[in-house]
């Protein structure tokens, strides 16, 4: 990644501020003191059945974070409003779709990627063909998509997670890792590869550090951009899938928390929203940073109100580490 | 030919001066189709009805506009708003209903609200954080000290206040006569040059530096304008829902932002009226009703409602381009 993120000459004068302004690093060190935190606050909480515990929490953020990393780095303000519908939706579908039944598992994960896959294509087209704000065209995707639940979800029981889903997303499955922790490593490594690999990854940081010049140099900007969402949606079916497997049971508005914390995962890890540079490695901290931040306020006894107040300003203090804007003067 | 291309040029002048006009095309719009739909909907006790739901989030739409000309967004608003709502609820409850303490509780809620948009414009630009992470962690701290302070929804609002929102004055409802002070406010601040100053940073942010403005002075300026206006927002869903919820903003906050585009305003900043922002707000509420008055089955009207926003949201932002170009 590091090689995406060109050195300021300033930085230059003082290393320790360059190793401070290398977020996976910064993510890497504050992982580690919060695991040191979390043990001396209450003990087993470093334990290795509870950071795997966290880690499949983490992974099904980390999946959703991957299609929001990529529309971010397409740069022109890019951001995806709507994962957290399509997750909603993609539980919902998947579990009416597999009904409990392990049989159905392959019809009801090429139904949700479809269906993702879908409303990816109706963003990507409304953001480029119609030139509307990302943010303002995946908003309106939002209010669609919850409207869309409405009637889905109307007179029919909510669907069952198959029982080999459920078993793949917590139980051990190779190595003593669940499923969920190699599809997460496997999205990891198609990431990395899509990224620093193919000529799709270098379009990507292309249209996203320098539209123009991108366009310009002949890279089809249109088509990327419409990409980046489709694969953004479809990660976020990916998740809905998965989600699905961990609660057993599809239940209402259950992708609503993923909207704004899959971009907070991002940030954390390191690519700011102006997109054109940063990478999925960082955002997989990130994530894992944002669940363990809120899995160790869970075991404060502050209560709810005070548990969110922690929260807040420990998000803003991170926040300083990252993607701050430079200064007008200087 | 000329005398085409001179009637473009000056509706192109009058829309840039007027950016609400599509909006207000689209009001004029709804407003005959609730009447089609449904006759009764034009009485002055059914707008009544939608002034008294709605004008919280017209309000609150309002005040992110002051945000969005200088390009930024504030993402806490609907926090904003349901921390001045307990707030005020508790106060009144605590120090009993008479008029002058619901005065003090207003004042109180003001001064909440410009504080909660002093920070937001502290983190966003005094520490130059990105504005739509930044206020959304702030929204996070700001619901906790809701919770904190009103851990339960319920608690009820002072008689006075629900009646006086929701009573008549010389036989016109009161929302009205809010709805004509907002007007009022809008119109003083359009006077003031602070409107000029938040839309020059939205154009540029150095070129208004080098123009001797002080930027960060303004965009903080421009996130306390719209937590004073959230609070005002606060005040009519108290005086709507007669009680306090300290989740009762959380869902508001996203339909301030497209109440904001529908308005004509772009969220890259520079260029937009508060007061489309208004009209965008009210946009949602007509759409809302005339898709409960056009008979759609109920479990389909959460998806009319969606589609048809994001059709609008997409023909406004295609309309202000064009106009723009």
């Amino acid at each position: 990644m590091t090689i995406m993120q060109p050195t300021n000459p300033q930085d230059s004068r003082s290393s320790i501020i360059v190793y401070f302004k290398n977020p996976l690093l910064v993510a890497f060190i504050l992982i580690v003191l919060l695991l040191i935190a979390g043990e001396t606050l209450s003990p087993g909480f470093a334990s290795m059945e509870q950071i795997l515990r966290l880690l499949i929490v983490a992974a099904l953020l980390g999946i959703v974070a991957a299609g929001q990393n990529l529309v971010i780095l397409g740069g022109r303000e890019g951001i995806d409003l709507s994962v957290g519908g399509v997750v909603s939706l993609s539980a919902v579908l998947a579990g009416n779709v597999m009904d409990g039944n392990n049989a159905n598992i392959i019809a009801a994960i090429l139904v949700c990627l479809a269906a993702g896959g879908l409303v990816g294509l109706i963003n990507g087209v409304g953001v480029t063909i119609f030139g509307i704000p990302p943010l303002v065209m995946t908003l309106g995707m939002l209010g669609v998509l919850q409207g869309l639940l409405v009637v889905i979800r109307q007179g029919i029981p909510s669907g069952l997670a198959a029982p080999a889903l459920a078993n793949f997303v917590s139980k051990p499955f190779l190595l003593n890792l669940p499923g969920i922790l190699w599809l997460w490593i496997a999205v990891g490594l198609l990431m990395a590869f899509l990224l620093m690999r193919t000529s799709l990854g270098y379009k990507i940081y292309a249209i996203g550090s320098n539209e123009n010049a991108a366009y310009m140099a002949g890279v089809p900007v249109k088509r990327v951009r419409v990409m980046l969402f489709a694969l953004s949606s479809m990660f976020a079916a990916l998740a809905g899938i998965c989600i699905l497997g961990y609660a057993g049971t599809s239940f209402a508005n259950v992708g609503d928390s993923y909207m704004l914390s899959s971009i907070i995962a991002v940030v954390l890890g390191g690519t700011p929203l102006s997109g054109g540079k940063g990478g999925y490695t960082g955002t997989m901290a990130g994530a894992f940073l944002l669940i363990l931040m809120q899995s160790i306020l869970t075991t404060l006894s502050i209560g709810e109100s005070g548990r969110q107040v922690v929260f807040g300003i420990t998000l803003l203090f991170l926040l300083l580490f990252y993607g701050r804007s430079k200064a007008l003067r200087g | 030919m000329t005398e085409a291309h001179a009637l473009k040029t000056r509706m192109a002048t009058l829309f840039r001066r007027f950016p609400f006009l599509p909006a207000l095309g689209m009001l004029l719009l709804l407003f005959v189709l609730n009447g089609i739909a449904e006759p009764n909907s034009m009485t002055v006790r059914a707008l009544k009805g939608v002034a008294s739901t709605y004008l919280a989030l017209v309000f609150l739409s309002v005040g992110q506009t002051f945000v969005v000309y200088t390009g930024d967004i504030d993402l806490s608003v609907g926090a904003i708003l349901s921390l001045v709502n307990v707030s005020i609820v508790v106060i009144m409850s605590q120090l009993g209903g008479e008029p002058y303490v619901v005065l003090l509780a207003l004042l109180v809620g003001i001064l909440i609200g410009a504080l909660c948009g002093l920070v937001n414009g502290f983190v966003v630009s005094g520490l130059r954080m990105q504005a739509i992470v930044a206020t959304f962690a702030t929204s996070i701290l700001l619901s906790g000290i809701a919770l904190w302070v009103l851990p339960v929804a319920g608690l009820p609002a002072p008689s006075l206040f629900w009646k006086v929102y929701g009573g008549r004055s010389y036989g016109i409802p009161n929302v009205f006569f809010f709805a004509v002070v907002l007007i009022a406010i809008l119109a003083v601040l359009a006077k003031t040059s602070m409107v000029t100053k938040l839309l020059a940073v939205g154009n540029g942010q150095l070129s208004a530096y080098q123009s001797g403005l002080s930027v960060t002075r303004i965009r903080i300026y421009g996130y306390v304008i719209c937590g004073v206006f959230a609070a005002l927002a606060a005040f009519c869903i108290t005086g709507d829902t007669a009680s306090g919820d300290p989740l009762v903003g959380g869902a508001m906050t996203l339909s301030s932002v497209a109440a904001v585009v529908l308005g004509g305003t772009a969220l890259s900043g520079g260029i937009g009226s508060a007061f489309g922002s208004a009209i965008g707000a009210i946009i949602i509420g007509l759409i809302s009703s005339l898709v409960f008055y056009a008979g759609i089955p109920s479990e389909w009207q959460n998806l009319a409602q969606g589609a048809t926003i994001l059709v609008v949201l997409m023909l406004g932002v295609l309309a202000s381009r064009r106009i723009n170009q």
